[in-house]
């Protein structure tokens, strides 16, 4: 089994092996995040190193004032005294204003990356194939995007900040307390054992934990998006009921997985109170025997006793840290494993440009098959000359739409090459293939935002004239100017207002304003009435005069303004020829266009 | 008038207290463990305080006589409280962070369940983006909060006075003085809140609209891709995550703002505090135990002064996320069981439309209702065809006929009772409908078929499969176990409307209602299927709505819509010889005809 890419995900029982690829990979992928924020990320720690600095001057400073500033005082000799209280002054404005400088400032740093990082996924996300979206389920892709990318955004957030300052704080006062007195710094050095060990063990037990954490949720937000996305048939089917058991059932699986967690810090975080408190009264022990003896000054004693308070405070907060590092890190992981998939359909490393293209399409022994033992396609050739109009004809499976989809580019042949006035597919410029050849399915899917919005995707610059014309040519225009803001009306998620033919229709202006030398249409005209279906094909005869065309429809009259047809069966094309040659001829499409012209009344 | 809301972009302004009380019902089985687990924190927090007491004497006593065997009990002492404190803290989190995962459960099921009960209007207007940021971050949070914010709040300003009290009992003076200088942090505290809370609300808000972009970009990759408009979408994606970084880095600026004053003036409070201390001390007010136990307890409650900002800005959160999820559950539903219930029973399927209008709340005045007033009436077995253009309002009325809207006048009736009076769940038992645009879920080709069934039998299973032509299923990988993916996306559009027309026939509904179910078959299979349904609606009352010739054909009588309006009903060539409007509509033959002509003749 691999791990590259997003291969094993759901696992999390890795071997030593592959968890460290995956590391890696994390590690490389946050490397390529921070490197452009070199310059910030150093001024930010120098301020951190002062601001903390400063901060831990406070019981030094108060050891200084009652052991020097105290005697000098019964002397009337204020200078000590004043020193010390000044320095303090001075030690907390600088501390404080670093600190929320530093604040601030790590905002940017974590804003920047997440920023970045949101971008480059959603990128990603689009470039990848077609293949890739249908296996890896919308679902988990969303997850990625959202929750995953909220656990890095927490430990950005907080995590690092208490990490970079908490361990600060520790060493700044380890070296205090050595300075002011070494023996209780030993005591303090010895701590750092036990310290050490519970944090391996919290490590360990917890890194398991996180993963099943994080799939769980994943699997709940499958199961909610779902839901909400298909609410119509939930409730036709009364499958609440057994929706919530399901949904229950993730609820509950989440929840254990998180109280799993949880019951490790409930161990982890009182042994580190044992740790700090044992340490203090060890400290107070030695200490307190050599004041008694003369050879510490009470202040002193304070002082160590202060730092060690202190010092285990952040190891607290640490521990928190620990908590959002661990989620972020099995979310990095998976994020970095999307970002390892290869797009299946690259673009291309040196692309060509066809600034004006003519429209003819060529297979040259195409083969398409998704795995080497399923043909979808077996080898042909096909020349689709520039101008002509052709009809793909045949019953559902023949291969129909995979030759579209391959036409389109969604996907790339798995032998041979498919051209566009003669460059292969592969090499031409994505910006050229996409204006080029402009792909219309069954399938209408409207994006949240203005219906002038959602026409103008064929062309992000166009007018509202345009955008009307477009509409109008295509028979959409009528219903637009009836919904309640015309052409501004918000089409609200997946188009719940705008029916079935109503968004066909959007999305044949969405076509006809991108304007295409090379329109591939499949099943587009299916959900629309005849009248509707009529205008679209009148509209088509005009925008199609000359330019290429592909035509996959089950109802022949489509096929009547097509130039050619091509019948395909199991993925051979069986016929090809002028429609009324093969209606004249006896063959499979003679007997499709006898039985339809029958069913017309 | 159904309610209908929208996702709301500020809250009006109810104080915290008010709106975090709301929780209280999913909080209170968890109640008494919070309650104890507040106890022992409480009592950590005072364990704490009563070190540097044993500090005081111990300073005052042996250090200055210089009598070493006096340390070891203090030493004792110390020793044991640290332990009593360490194992409060255990108590504490044993006690209280298990039923914060139980609330967080119970919100997120309640949650769901709502959204569940929503009508389809609801969903129409909120963006499942935003339903998924209330159902998983927001809830998030809000069981940290209960299960450690809630409880270290109340916990630490508890400590703070119980500190303020043993330093009072050092120096009044220096207790005072402690006191007095805490007081900007407090007030502080409250400028905080305002600031902050609706900055957090921005950006909740921001991060539930990335995420429903998020999601668009992913459902509709097929378009995005097909357009080339990856670079498009992802401006417009970069933008929004933009306006979200600001946000964010605004919200920054606010904890910036705190801690500021979080540090600054404890700082400065310990500084005027040695000064006064060690004049005091000079002066022989007070000894150098008492200032050693001052500054030792100060600094213990140096954490609880400083968590209070960040306990608030978690509290402000929480009071956010719980607004956002109440929007939800608050959001009143008009599409209910009624209060007393009445049932068919002997269902036969007599469907009834009697002057039934509906039109979208926020359709403009000026725009006719879009169903305006239909009659319509199916007998039992009859199988009823809808035909009309895109618009007339044919896909609402099959809507109507379960409830997924309301009608907004008249009424709809099966075998005599009208809709409304009947639960929800019997209604969509007595008619079941095939979509459109047909919705798989993630489950078994087996599930999804028996949607309407659950209890259904294989025989059924095959049946229903059989009359829909979705025998594909069956050389799938796993058969009919084979998982079809989300929202069916591995099948074609096709086979996908085939398994719903299999779930709807394998649901034996008393009623079939059917939104042009075959538009997406080729001809073939669209004849196989309509052999087929022949069976099924020669006992079943059906509504169906057509395009096309072949789909009318298997209606007994055909009901023209026009403009939400049955204009013409009759038998399919009683329409054709009589109107001009259903000639228009459903007829292509002319047209055919005449092309056929002008090829002749050219």
């Amino acid at each position: 089994m691999s791990v590259s890419g997003v291969e094993g995900e759901e696992r999390s029982d890795f071997s030593a092996a592959e968890s460290k690829q995956i590391r890696q990979r994390s590690l490389r992928l946050l490397g390529s995040l921070v490197r452009p924020l070199r310059a910030r990320v150093i001024l930010t720690m120098t301020v951190v190193i002062v601001s903390t600095a400063a901060q831990v001057a406070g019981p030094a400073l108060i050891a200084f004032g009652i052991d020097r500033g105290l005697p000098a005082l019964v002397d009337r000799d204020w200078v000590p005294l004043a020193f010390a209280v000044a320095a303090y002054l001075v030690s907390g404005v600088v501390g404080a204003t670093l600190i929320a400088w530093y604040t601030v400032l790590t905002a940017r740093i974590s804003q920047a990356i997440l920023f970045d990082l949101r971008k480059r996924v959603f990128l990603h996300t689009q470039r990848l194939s077609l293949e890739f979206h249908e296996n890896y389920t919308s679902g988990r892709i969303i997850a990625r995007q959202t929750s995953d990318l909220d656990a890095i955004r927490e430990l950005l957030d907080s995590g690092i900040n208490q990490l970079v300052q908490g361990a600060l704080y520790m060493l700044f006062i380890a070296i205090a307390m050595f300075s002011l007195d070494w023996v209780s710094g030993l005591v303090l050095f010895g701590a750092l054992v036990p310290l050490a060990i519970l944090t391996r063990w919290f490590q360990k037990r917890s890194q398991k934990s996180f993963r099943e954490t994080r799939t769980a949720s994943a699997q709940l937000i499958v199961q909610f998006v779902e839901t909400m996305t298909g609410i119509r048939a939930v409730k036709a089917f009364r499958k609440e009921k057994r929706n919530e058991m399901e949904f229950g059932g993730l609820v509950e699986s989440y929840r254990v997985s998180n109280s799993r967690v949880i019951q490790l810090f409930a161990i982890f975080d009182p042994g580190l109170v044992l740790i700090g408190n044992v340490t203090l009264a060890v400290i107070l022990l030695v200490g307190g025997l050599r004041v008694a003896g003369d050879g510490l000054a009470i202040g002193v004693l304070l002082a160590t006793l202060l730092y060690t308070r202190q010092f285990f405070a952040p190891a607290q907060e640490m521990a928190m840290f620990y908590n959002s590092y661990q989620s972020a890190a099995a979310a990095l992981e998976k994020i970095s494993g999307v970002l390892e998939e290869l797009p299946g359909v690259p673009d291309p490393t040196t692309p060509i440009d066809l600034f004006q293209a003519q429209g003819r399409v060529s297979f040259d022994d195409v083969e398409f098959a998704y795995k080497a033992d399923r043909v979808i396609l077996p080898r042909f050739d096909l020349e689709l000359p520039a101008g002509q109009t052709i009809a793909l004809v045949g019953s559902t499976g023949a291969g129909k739409s995979t030759l579209a989809k391959l036409i389109s580019r969604f996907y790339d042949p798995s032998h041979g090459t498919i051209s566009l006035d003669g460059i292969d597919l592969r090499q031409l410029h994505p910006k050229d293939l996409r204006r080029a050849i402009v792909m219309v399915t069954q399938e209408a899917y409207l994006f949240s935002g203005t219906v002038a919005d959602n026409i103008a995707l064929g062309k992000p610059d166009a007018t509202r004239d345009e955008i009307v014309r477009a509409a109008q040519a295509v028979g959409a225009h009528e219903f637009i100017e009836l919904l309640p803001g015309g052409y501004d009306t918000e089409v609200n998620k997946r188009g719940g207002r705008v029916s079935a033919g109503q968004r066909q229709l959007l999305s044949f202006a969405r076509a006809f304003i991108a304007d295409p030398v090379v329109l591939i249409l499949d099943e587009a005209t299916a959900s629309l009435d005849i009248p509707s279906e009529r205008l679209v094909q009148e509209g088509l005869q005009t925008l199609l005069a000359d330019r290429t065309a592909i035509i996959i429809a089950h109802r022949l009259s489509t096929v009547a303004i097509a130039d050619r047809v091509l019948v395909m069966e199991h993925g051979i094309i069986v016929e090809d020829g002028t429609p009324r040659d093969l209606i004249a001829g006896t063959g499979r499409f003679a007997q499709l266009h006898a039985a339809w012209r029958e069913s017309l009344v | 008038m159904p309610e209908i809301s929208t996702p709301p972009r500020a809250s009006k302004r109810a104080s915290t207290f008010a709106s975090i009380r709301r929780l209280y019902p999913y909080m209170k089985p968890a109640m008494p463990r919070i309650y104890l687990g507040t106890v022992t924190a409480l009592a950590a927090g005072v364990v704490a305080l009563l070190i540097p007491q044993v500090l005081r004497g111990l300073v005052d006593g042996p250090l200055q006589s210089g009598d070493a065997q006096q340390i070891w009990p203090a030493f004792a002492i110390v020793l044991g409280l640290g332990i009593v404190e360490a194992v409060m803290v255990y108590l504490r989190r044993m006690l209280v962070l298990t039923p914060g995962t139980h609330v967080e459960a119970r919100m997120r099921n309640a949650l769901y369940e709502k959204l569940q009960v929503l009508p389809v209007s609801f969903h129409d207007r909120w963006p499942s983006g935003q339903l998924l940021s209330r159902a998983v971050s927001d809830l998030n949070l809000i069981r940290r909060w209960v299960s450690f914010g809630l409880v270290l709040l109340v916990v630490n300003v508890l400590t703070i006075v119980v500190g303020f009290v043993f330093l009072l009992n050092i120096s009044w003076v220096l207790g005072v003085l402690f006191m007095v200088c805490s007081i900007p942090l407090w007030i502080y505290g409250f400028v905080f809140e305002n600031k902050y809370s609706t900055v957090a609300r921005r950006s909740q808000d921001q991060a539930g609209d990335l995420a429903t972009t998020v999601e668009e970009s992913v459902h509709g990759i097929r378009v995005l891709k097909a357009f080339g408009r990856g670079k498009h979408a992802l401006n417009n994606f970069a933008n929004q995550a933009d306006v979200l970084r600001g946000t964010e880095i605004e919200k920054a600026r606010a904890i910036a703002g705190i801690w500021l004053w979080l540090l600054l003036v404890p700082d400065v409070t310990f500084a005027l505090c040695l000064l006064g201390g060690v004049w005091l001390a000079v002066d022989g007010q007070i000894s150098v135990g008492d200032l050693v136990a001052f500054f030792a307890t100060a600094t213990v409650l140096r954490f609880p002064v400083e968590s209070i900002g960040f306990l608030l800005s978690m509290t402000f959160d929480t009071r956010t996320a719980t607004d956002r999820f109440f929007e939800v559950i608050d959001s009143r539903n008009s599409i209910v069981d009624p209060v007393e219930p009445l049932t068919v029973a002997d269902p036969r399927g007599r469907l009834v439309l009697h002057d039934v209008h509906f039109r979208y709340q926020d359709s403009p005045a000026h725009v006719p209702d879009l169903v305006n007033g239909v009659d319509l009436a199916i007998e039992p077995g009859e199988t009823m065809a809808l035909v009309g253009l895109t618009g007339s309002g044919k896909s609402t009325i099959t809507a109507l006929t379960t409830r997924l809207y309301d009608v907004t006048g008249g009424s709809i009736t099966v075998d005599g009772v009208d809709v409304r009076e009947l639960r929800l769940t019997e209604l969509r038992s007595l008619i079941a409908m095939a979509f459109e645009d047909a919705t798989l879920f993630s489950a078994s080709v087996r599930d999804n078929v028996l949607l309407g069934r659950p209890d259904g039998t294989e025989a059924d299973l095959a049946e229903a499969i059989d009359i829909a032509q979705a025998s594909f299923v069956y050389d799938l990988p796993e058969g009919l176990d084979t998982r079809v993916g989300e929202e069916g996306l591995s099948l074609s559009g096709g086979q996908r409307q085939r398994l719903a027309l299999a779930r709807a026939v394998a649901a034996k509904p008393s009623v079939l209602v059917l939104d042009d179910p075959l538009s997406a078959l080729d001809v073939d299979t669209e004849a196989l299927v309509e052999a087929a349904l022949r069976r099924v609606l020669a006992s079943t009352t059906a509504l169906i709505v057509a395009h096309r010739p072949s789909t009318v054909m298997l209606a007994d009588r055909v009901a023209l819509l026009q403009d939400g309006r049955v204009t013409a009903i009759g038998t399919h060539s009683e329409l054709l010889e009589s109107s001009e409007h259903y000639r228009f509509v459903i007829s292509s033959l002319e047209d055919e005809e005449q092309r056929e002509r002008e090829e002749v003749g050219s």
